[in-house]
């Protein structure tokens, strides 16, 4: 994985996998304090308690067309090269939540990357989850809702590039407004 | 055209859009339509699925393609990925492996557009065909 973008995008199919309807992203960054957080948290169907403390073992996966899984295994590694940790708490039938800690300043902390197109992706693929995006900087903070902005659009379906296209444009601009770091910056087109 | 920022620029420039064409409405019933499937999983994502998916989404509108692009798991080839489905309408799924931007885009051209099979096809469905004697 390239960027912290694209492991969300890989822990974000964990959910969808478990059959959550809402899904929530949550992003904190300070560079004051020298942390970086992802927080993952879905109302799916959870993690079984016998496997909860084996997750992070590539060999432990409740899928059937391999047998070995490879996500959160790497977003683990990807946050323990930095000094951070991450942690997973989940109730079967209630949902998961995940949360990566990393250092911000670290050499080995990847960037962002492009997570306006991975939220374009999840939003497109996945008509019937609501998404929530929240980005905290020192600097402030954004918040973005799939149901918000269908209901403020009066439109039951966000499928359509261009539409998609604006809503990761204009969560771009918002990024950089509060000085997020590290994202690729598209801008509206 | 000015930056959009917040969802009210976001409804201003539908209703600007909206004035200005018909709305496409989308056909309902998926079977009708081209159906693409991105395998989006660790290894997908790994061998950039993310791009592909943005590809199709992007192209198929830009070719006035009526199509749905959607993401699926794992589907175990994980040695050929990105790998996508296609199915066309009335039609068996297919499913391409090693799609990299050069063969999505003859995805588009050929198979989706003509029907034309490319190179990539990874065989899934096996069926036995009876022979006469």
């Amino acid at each position: 994985m390239k960027s912290l973008a694209l492991n969300i995008l890989d822990i974000v199919q964990n959910s969808i996998r478990a059959r959550a309807n809402e899904i929530t992203i949550r992003i904190t960054e300070s560079s004051e304090e020298d942390i970086y957080t992802i927080e993952i948290r879905d109302n799916g169907s959870g993690i079984p308690d016998g496997i909860i403390d084996n997750v992070t073992d590539p060999f432990v996966t409740t899928r059937t067309t391999r047998k070995i899984g490879m996500g959160l295994p790497l977003l683990r590694h990807h946050a323990e090269l930095t000094g951070g940790s991450l942690k997973i708490k989940s109730k079967e039938g209630m949902g998961t939540e995940i949360k990566a800690t990393f250092s911000f300043r670290h050499l080995d902390r990847q960037p962002l990357g492009d997570i306006t197109g991975v939220l374009k992706i999840i939003i497109a693929a996945n008509p019937g989850i609501d998404f929530i995006y929240n980005h905290l900087t020192d600097k402030g903070e954004y918040s973005f809702s799939t149901r918000e902005t269908k209901e403020y659009l009066e439109t039951d379906s966000l499928y359509e590039n261009s539409l998609l296209d604006d809503i990761a444009g204009m969560i771009g601009e918002n990024l950089k407004g509060i000085g997020a770091t590290g994202f690729d910056y598209r801008g509206n087109v | 055209m000015s930056k959009i920022s917040s969802l009210a620029d976001l409804r201003k420039k539908r209703e600007e859009l909206q004035a200005g064409m018909d709305i496409r409405i989308r056909a309902l019933n998926p079977e009708n339509i081209v159906q693409v499937k991105v395998a989006m999983a660790t290894c997908g994502i790994a061998s950039g699925s993310k791009t592909i998916m943005e590809f199709f989404l992007e192209q198929l509108d830009r070719r006035n393609i009526e199509g749905v692009v959607t993401q699926t798991g794992c589907m175990g080839y994980c040695y050929a990925e990105p790998t996508i489905e296609v199915k066309l309408p009335g039609q068996d799924p297919v499913v391409f492996g090693f799609v990299d931007l050069k063969r999505a885009d003859q995805i588009i051209e050929k198979y989706i557009k003509t029907g034309e099979l490319v190179d990539g096809i990874i065989p899934v469905n096996y069926q036995t065909i009876d022979l006469k004697e």
